[in-house]
This record gives C-alpha cells, sequence and structure tokens, in this order.
C-alpha cells in the first residue's frame, strides 16, 4: 500500500509534472488569470489525464504490444487523447458554457499538453502496471491542478500590488511561476525514506 | 501492414462512434453566453458599435465576429469586463470615449414633428404631433440617435453634471509635495 | 441595580479632549442675518418645498412637506420671508449645492400656533405620522427618520430600548450637555419611543468619562419614577455606534443580514428622544439642534443652533484662533472636512471643530502596507481592513464586497492605528461609492433594456397589425369583385333559364348574394383606409417638409423664433386657444385654493 502512497505524493508534490518535469505549462500561464478558470481547467485536465492514462495502458498492453506494433504508441495515444479531449469539451459545453467560453483555446489544447502525453509514456518507461499507472496520471493531474490553482490565487493577489510598469502582466507571471519552482524543489526527497 | 491498418481503423471507429453519440447527447441549443455579455453592455442601443442594438452586438461577440472593444458608452470599464469575462486580451477603445450625456431638447425651436420619438430606442421622448416635446431625462441612456433625424437640430447632448445623488467619494491621492 | 456588561471587540482609545466645550452651559447662538435651510436633510425621499419665494413664513412652519414614508419634514427656524428657493452649498464633502430655503429673518422670531398632544390618547400610526412631520430623526448623525424605526418587527418584541448617550467621538459634548441640562426632557422623550415600541426594558448608555450626564440621568429617571437603567459603559471608541452599543449593554450582536428590531432590540440618540417629547409635548418641530463648538478656539462652547444658520457664522461664536487652517464637522474620527464656511448647519451638524496644524498635523505621507493586522485588531466589525485595503485600491469591488465592505461602518479606527498612516476609510469610502453608481448603473441599463424591448415588440405588432388590416382590406377587395362577377353570371343565367328551373336558380344567388353582401358589409369600413392613410402620409410628408423649411428661414433670421411667420389659419386657432386659456385663468383666479405650486409653476 505504501507503495501506492508514494505513487502518489511523488506525482502530486515531489516530480510535480508542471514545477519540477516542466510539462504543460502553457495552460499553467495561460488560465490562471481567474481562480475559477483555474478550478475549471483543473478538472478538465484531471479527468482527461486520469482517463488518458487508463485507456493508454489498455491500448498499449492489449493492442500493440501483443501484435508488436509498439511504433504506433504515439500515434495511437494522441488519437485517443484527442478523442477523449473532444468529449470533454461537448460535455462542458453542455454543462458550464461560461467555463468552455472562458477555457477558450486551452480547452482543445489539453490536445497537444505535454503533460498529458507525457504521463502515458512515463508510465510505460516506469513499467508501471494498471492500477500505478492510474495512480501515476491521477496523481499527477492532482498536481497540475493543485499548483494551477495556487498560482491563480497569487496571480489574482498580484493584480493588486504595486508591481513597477515593466514587470506588470506575464513578466511578474513568470518570476512567480519561477519562486513556486523553487518552493516545489523543498519536497525533494520526501519519498526517499521507503 | 494490414494489421496495422485494421488496428488503426479499429481505433478511428470506435472513437469516431463514441464521438458522434457524444455530438448528439451534448448538444447546445441557443448560446447563454449572449445573455452574459448583453448584461454587461450599457443597453444604450446606440448602435455606435455598427449593430443594431446591444443585443445583436452581444450575439456577434459571442459568435466571434466582433471585437470587444467597439462600444463607446461602455468605456474602458466594460472593455476590460468583457475582456475578463471572455478571457481576451483587453484593447484600446475604438472610438473615443464621451462622457455620459442627456440629450436636451430646446422647445423654442421644436416644431413637434415626432421624428425625435421615432428614432428614440428606449421611448424617452415625450410629446405629439405638432406639439412640443420633451426628454424625460432619468430614461434618456445619451445615444445621440435622436440628434440626426431632428430636423430643426433643436436636441443637444449634454454631459451629466455631478450632482449630490451621484457623486462619489475619490480614490485617495496622494500629494506628492508632501510625500517629497 | 447591577448591570452586566459585554464587550464589543477591537475599538481604540483616542485623547478625548471634551473638557474645554463642557465649561459653560448650552448657549443660544443668535439669529443670523440668513438662514439657509436644505430641503433634504435626513436619509429618504427629498421634501417637496411648500412655500414661495417672497412668502412670510412663521417659526416652526412647514416649508418642505415629507415626500413617502421614508422622509421626514423640514421647517423654517424662525420667522422672516423666503428669499429664495435655489441651490445653495451643502453641508456635505463633496462642496456641491443642493435646494435650499432662503429664509430673511424678520427677528421676531414669532412661533406658528404650537399645538401639544397627549401622544397616549392617539393612535400609533398617528403618532409616528406627527413625529415625521415635525421632521424629528436620528440627532446621532445618521439623520434616519426616527418614525420608520419605531414599528417593531411583527414576529419579535422588543425586549430593550437602547438609549445612544455614549458619545464616543472626541471633542464633542453636544449629547453630554443635553443630558446634563435636559435630562428630564430627554426621560420623557424615551417613553414615548418606549410605549410606542412596548419595549420591555429601557438601557441608557452613556460612556463612563461623563459622570454628571450619567448623575443628571439618574436623577430625571428617579424623579419621574422610571425604572429605566442608567448604565456607565467603559469609554472605548467606537461605543457609541448602535451595534456596539446594543453589544454592550445587552450581549446581542446583530449581524450583517439583519436589523436590530429582528433581535428585539432597538436604539434611539438621547437629543432624538429629547425633539421627539418637544415636538408632542410643547408642538415644536425640530427646528434647532445642540451643536459642539470645538477646537483650535478662544471659547468652545456647546451651542443651541438654527438650523440653516451658516457655519461661518457659528464659528464666530467660538471665536477662531488666528492659525485655524480648516473646519471639521462631525467628530475628527468619522467627520469630514467643510469645502466652505458658507454650508448651513443641519440636523446631522453635531459638531464643528476648528483646526490648526499643530493641532491636527496633516497626515504624514502614506507607506506601503505592511500587513501588521493592526487594523484588524481594532475594527469593531471584525473586518479585515488590510485586505479590503488591498482590493479597494485595486479597483477589485467584487473583492471587497467578498470581504463585507457593506458592514464598514466608516468609524475611522483603523486609519487612526495603521502604522503606515494608509487613509483607509478613504478607500473604502471610495470603493462604496463606486460600488454604489455601478449598482445604479446597472439598473439604468437594465431598465432601458426592459424599454427598448417593449417598444420593439410594440412596432412588430403594430406592424402586424398594419399587415392584417391590408390583407383584409384585399380580400374585401376581392370579394366585392366576385360579387359583381356572380351577380353577372347569375343574371346571365336568368335569361337562359327555362321557366321551369328558373325556380331553382333564382333561388340560389338569392340565399347567395345576402351572405356576400354580409362579408362586404363587414370588410366595408376597412378598404378605405388604405387610401387615406397613403393621403395621410403623404400629407404628413409634405408638412413635414414645410415645417423643414420654416425652421430653416427662422435660423436664418436674426431671431430664431418659431413664434413668428404664422399662416392666417394658425393665428385662428392661436386665438382660440388664447381665448380658452383665459377663461380657464379666471376661473383659476377665481378659486386660487385650488392651484397648486406646480400648476402655478406652468
Amino acid at each position: 500500500m505504501t507503495h501506492y502512497l508514494f505513487i502518489i505524493v511523488g506525482a502530486v508534490l515531489v516530480n510535480n509534472v508542471v514545477l519540477v518535469k516542466i510539462l504543460g505549462l502553457c495552460p499553467f500561464m495561460g488560465v490562471s488569470r481567474k481562480l475559477e478558470t483555474a478550478f475549471g481547467m483543473g478538472a478538465a485536465t484531471t479527468f482527461v489525464l486520469t482517463v488518458a492514462t487508463g485507456a493508454s495502458y489498455v491500448i498499449d498492453h492489449y493492442l500493440l504490444m501483443p501484435f508488436g506494433l509498439e511504433y504506433l504508441r504515439t500515434l495511437s495515444f494522441i488519437v485517443t487523447i484527442a478523442a477523449i479531449v473532444q468529449m470533454t469539451e461537448m460535455v462542458i459545453q453542455k454543462t458550464s458554457p461560461l467555463l468552455h467560453q472562458v477555457l477558450g483555446i486551452y480547452l482543445p489544447l489539453i490536445t497537444t499538453n505535454c503533460a498529458v502525453l507525457g504521463v502515458p509514456l512515463l508510465n510505460i518507461a516506469n513499467q508501471h502496471d494498471f492500477v500505478e499507472s492510474l495512480l501515476f496520471g491521477a496523481g499527477s493531474a492532482v498536481g497540475f491542478s493543485l499548483v494551477l490553482v495556487l498560482f491563480a490565487g497569487i496571480r489574482e493577489r498580484v493584480e493588486g500590488a504595486d508591481v513597477p510598469v515593466y514587470f506588470r502582466g506575464t513578466a511578474i507571471a513568470m518570476v512567480t511561476a519561477g519562486l513556486m519552482s523553487l518552493a516545489f524543489m523543498g519536497f525533494a526527497g520526501l519519498d526517499r525514506y521507503q | 501492414m494490414i494489421l496495422t491498418i485494421a488496428i488503426m481503423a479499429l481505433g478511428a471507429l470506435v472513437l469516431g462512434a463514441a464521438l458522434g453519440y457524444a455530438s448528439i447527447k451534448f448538444k447546445v441549443e441557443g448560446d447563454p453566453l449572449v445573455d452574459k455579455i448583453e448584461a454587461i453592455l450599457p443597453q444604450t442601443q446606440c448602435g455606435q458599435c455598427g449593430y443594431p442594438g446591444c443585443k445583436p452586438y452581444a450575439t456577434a461577440i459571442s459568435a466571434g465576429e466582433a471585437d470587444i472593444n467597439l462600444c463607446p458608452p461602455g468605456g474602458m470599464d466594460g472593455v476590460r469586463k468583457l475582456a475578463d469575462l471572455l478571457g481576451r486580451e483587453v484593447k484600446p477603445l475604438e472610438a473615443e470615449e464621451t462622457p455620459k450625456q442627456v440629450a436636451i431638447i430646446d422647445e423654442q425651436t421644436c416644431i413637434g414633428c415626432t421624428l425625435c420619438i421615432q428614432a428614440c430606442p428606449v421611448d424617452a421622448i415625450v410629446g405629439a404631433a405638432k406639439q412640443m416635446h420633451t426628454i424625460v431625462e432619468p430614461l434618456c441612456t445619451g445615444c445621440e440617435l435622436c440628434v440626426k433625424p431632428c430636423p430643426v437640430e433643436c436636441i443637444t447632448m449634454e454631459p451629466i453634471t455631478e450632482n449630490l445623488d451621484n457623486w462619489k467619494w475619490k480614490y485617495p491621492v496622494i500629494e506628492i509635495k508632501r510625500a517629497a | 441595580m447591577l448591570q452586566r456588561l459585554f464587550h464589543f471587540k477591537g475599538g481604540v482609545k483616542p485623547q478625548t479632549h471634551k473638557a474645554p466645550s463642557v465649561q459653560q452651559p448650552i448657549g443660544q447662538a443668535p439669529l443670523p442675518a440668513r438662514l439657509y435651510v436644505p430641503l433634504h436633510q435626513s436619509i429618504g425621499g427629498v421634501p417637496n418645498p411648500l412655500v414661495e419665494v417672497g412668502e412670510h413664513v412663521a417659526k416652526g412652519q412647514l416649508i418642505g412637506g415629507a415626500d413617502g414614508w421614508l422622509s421626514a419634514a423640514v421647517h423654517a427656524s424662525t420667522s422672516g420671508t423666503v428669499l429664495a428657493i435655489e441651490e445653495h452649498l451643502a453641508a456635505h464633502p463633496s462642496g456641491l449645492p443642493t435646494l435650499t430655503v432662503v429664509i430673511e429673518p424678520d427677528g421676531r422670531d414669532e412661533w406658528l400656533a404650537r399645538t401639544p398632544v397627549d401622544y397616549r390618547a392617539l393612535p400609533p400610526e398617528r403618532v409616528r405620522e406627527l413625529l415625521r412631520d415635525a421632521g424629528v430623526v436620528g440627532l446621532g448623525g445618521a439623520v434616519f427618520p426616527s418614525h420608520a424605526k419605531l414599528t417593531a418587527a411583527a414576529a419579535v418584541p422588543v425586549d430593550e430600548l437602547v438609549i445612544n448617550g455614549a458619545e464616543c467621538e472626541p471633542y464633542m459634548s453636544c449629547d453630554d450637555m443635553l443630558m446634563r441640562e435636559r435630562g428630564e426632557e430627554i426621560v420623557r422623550g424615551i417613553a414615548i419611543f418606549r410605549d410606542l415600541l412596548a419595549a420591555r426594558r429601557v438601557l441608557i448608555g452613556i460612556e463612563d468619562n461623563k459622570p454628571e450626564a450619567v448623575a443628571a440621568m439618574q436623577q430625571a429617571v428617579q424623579r419621574l419614577g422610571d425604572d429605566y437603567r442608567v448604565v456607565a459603559v467603559p469609554t472605548r471608541y467606537p461605543a457609541g455606534g448602535a451595534k456596539q452599543l446594543i453589544r454592550v449593554l445587552t450581549g446581542k450582536e446583530v449581524p450583517a443580514s439583519k436589523r436590530s428590531t429582528d433581535l428585539g432590540v432597538q436604539c434611539f440618540n438621547v437629543a432624538t428622544a429629547y425633539t421627539a417629547w418637544r415636538a408632542l409635548a410643547c408642538g415644536e418641530p425640530v427646528i434647532s439642534r445642540i451643536v459642539t463648538l470645538a477646537g483650535n478656539l478662544e471659547q468652545p462652547r456647546n451651542w443651541e443652533v438654527r438650523l440653516g444658520t451658516p457655519l461661518r457664522d457659528l464659528l464666530a461664536l467660538g471665536k477662531p484662533k488666528a492659525d485655524s487652517s480648516r473646519y471639521l464637522m462631525g467628530g475628527p474620527m468619522m467627520g469630514f472636512e467643510i469645502p466652505s464656511l458658507d454650508a448651513p448647519v443641519v440636523k446631522a451638524t453635531n459638531c464643528v471643530i476648528a483646526a490648526s496644524p499643530t493641532m491636527f498635523p496633516p497626515n504624514p505621507p502614506e507607506m506601503p502596507c505592511i500587513r501588521c493586522g493592526a487594523c484588524a485588531d481594532v475594527c469593531p466589525h471584525e473586518l479585515q481592513p488590510f485586505e479590503l485595503y488591498w482590493f479597494a485600491r485595486a479597483r477589485n469591488f467584487g473583492k471587497t464586497q467578498e470581504y463585507h465592505i457593506f458592514d464598514c461602518i466608516e468609524c475611522g479606527c483603523c486609519s487612526y492605528v495603521c502604522p503606515s498612516h494608509i487613509p483607509l476609510v478613504q478607500y473604502f469610502r471610495f470603493a462604496k461609492s463606486e460600488i454604489w453608481s455601478r449598482e445604479r448603473e446597472k439598473n439604468a441599463a437594465d431598465a432601458a433594456k426592459a424599454r427598448f424591448e417593449l417598444r420593439n415588440a410594440r412596432e412588430e405588432r403594430e406592424l402586424a397589425e398594419k399587415a392584417e388590416r391590408l390583407a383584409r382590406a384585399a380580400a374585401a377587395r376581392a370579394a366585392e369583385k366576385k360579387v359583381a362577377s356572380v351577380a353577372e353570371v347569375t343574371t346571365a343565367a336568368a335569361a337562359e333559364a327555362t321557366p321551369a328551373t328558373a325556380a331553382t336558380t333564382t333561388t340560389e344567388p338569392a340565399a347567395a348574394a345576402p351572405t356576400v353582401d354580409r362579408a362586404a358589409l363587414a370588410t366595408a369600413p376597412e378598404p378605405p383606409l388604405v387610401a387615406p392613410a397613403a393621403d395621410a402620409q403623404a400629407l404628413k410628408k409634405a408638412t413635414i417638409v414645410a415645417a423643414m423649411e420654416r425652421a430653416r428661414a427662422q435660423r436664418e433670421a436674426v431671431q430664431p423664433k418659431n413664434t413668428e411667420q404664422f399662416s392666417a389659419e394658425q393665428k385662428r386657432q392661436l386665438a382660440a386657444v388664447e381665448v380658452r386659456r383665459a377663461a380657464l385663468q379666471a376661473e383659476q383666479a377665481v378659486s386660487p385654493a385650488t392651484a397648486t405650486p406646480e400648476r402655478s409653476a406652468d
């Protein structure tokens, strides 16, 4: 059991996809202007990422490996992810049109979110089994959502701050992201004492 | 080779079927976003954006046809709110921002032609044929639509002056002289 | 008589500076040369002017009638002549004008006939009306019409009536002096409030730095044999805030979403009780109030001042020292700088402070917020001023509302303690008025939208009706043609028919013709409409063109008036109108009582 726990903690904090592995930066910067949208984006990405890791595991192990078609991995993963994203987009448009409008271009961009493709590929590289894959996927997604929401909260406050003119906008956001990354480095070693 | 094609085709078939089902199941009727956009617009119905009223403009924004910076009565504040709602970039206003105005009819000159009454989008002008017209000021949105039709040019736009009812506390300013 | 006291959170203890102004008894301010009585002196509707320029008014005469339920009347403070009803500088931080009745006193100071009433003999509704028409409002500074506070919540009986004599603002001593000198009348006034609200207990809260007032009130209560409790509450600003005093005396904390009556508590100022008593028992409406003159003066003192007295005249009584640079209305914590001394004393004017740079040094420059939290410690409403400040400064008004900016009473404790000298209250006032103005704009936009949609619906309906009319007219024309052709056919048939069949064929058209006739009759009034409608439109166009021509000619003329160049026909019409108007005016002259001021303005 602790093994699973370490996978989750490792994915959420220690090897955070955004701040440590530097994957999935475009929604991290793009959709973090407001807390609500950050929540929405986090939820959507969590869903997509978790489903995508499960689906890609199944495809890889029961479709590609038995027939020796590993070279189709990237292609089939991307197609699967694209379909899941498309479906998520439809659901969001139906249930929350405002969130759909606010997420805008970033919603279909989940397709090419490197975190979403990266996590299934990491799963295979780390030879995770199905449960581990799912946990790793969900953990990474939670980690992504966590830093996205934290970052959005910080940016909302920074908007009221006396930022020097030349630092306003994306510049101060990048500086903030750097400091957050620095903070997350502090989690390194948390999973060493197994 | 054939196996590869077969597997990819199978995958495509399954995914396509799922998406097709979803597109029917989650079909969106209408556009609820239009109402949210319209709530931000100032409802002057002035048409300065190039659309015949605030609702058509809201529809155009929602459809991505119109930019968000075409509404002078809404001012930069309105642009900012729209940008906030839609997650777009704040852009400077296309036209010049004017202070809030109200139309005034010079009753000496009015000939009672009713043309301004027909032009007013919010029914803020009272009067009848060959009778003097006047503007119900609290209802006037300052859209200027009545100015052009007037054949005798008796309608002028006047900025709304500050009074005790609309007076606002000012943003506290730091006196640089004292701070230095 | 032991009263358990509670505490409110926060608060500060500024220096009180009250001693100089209580050395002398309340003085009667002399009659000024001009009185400027603003019509809008209370929360709620703006009273309508009831006098005319040139009219002679008696002291206490109604000059502004209450507009609606939430409003209070305004009266002439002395006898004299109405010089003007005009816009005059208001006693307001903006320095903007407000509609004011200017009275030139005749020096006789004659009262209108005063009619004392026994309020116990009257139904409560009538008493409330009387209070409204006497202009009784909360004199603590909020000027909320008192009669509107004298209705108990339907479900909750009033347990405690709290009488506010705390007077926590520094420098201010008008309530203190009033309690010392006119305690008995205050106690009688409290009885009115108690009876109207059917309150079980009455608690009079007075800060313990006013022992003379406490003693005077206790004596007055004993003399009149009432069971009110006079409670000395700890001196701590803002103990005089309604919610704070209620908390201290009863332990009840009024939530933001509720009014104190929902918890069975109501609160009035001592001066309000005094004026209520004067209004009912003496028939004297609110025409004066006690004002503290304090600060950088030779003679700080409390004065009973007629409402409408210019502040310049009032300040002259206190002899401001030469280095007085600015003047505050209200206390130093919550008051505002008077934009001009031409502004008059109003019902909200409880204190006027002369300030010199040494006495009130100008605020040091604002430094950045260091988030020390001192403001949150002293906030009596348990808000987080530093958060409010952060968002108000960034103009993020939605967030300020999330942090409950509208629970802020602007007491000024946070600004008082701020080590960075940030004028926090100013930021909050700014944010509040911005939010209100946005609300107003939103409402106006919604109304405009509704009107626009109604208009569109109406236009569509009219178009549809017109189309229908046209269609019916066309149908009628078609029917006419048909009738004509049918008639032709039947006559031809009748001519050809043999006598044997003639009987059957002739009955048919005879039966058919009447039905067609009826149909034609039913639509008959419609078809002629089309041609005249077109005619009327052409006529209208022609008249508009003619009018435009006339107007252009007029503009080119030196005097642009459209009352010249009338045709003979128009002149005849005008003459007829004049004759009618003359007849009407004669009628009005006979019965001038029916002519309201508005009509005469026409």
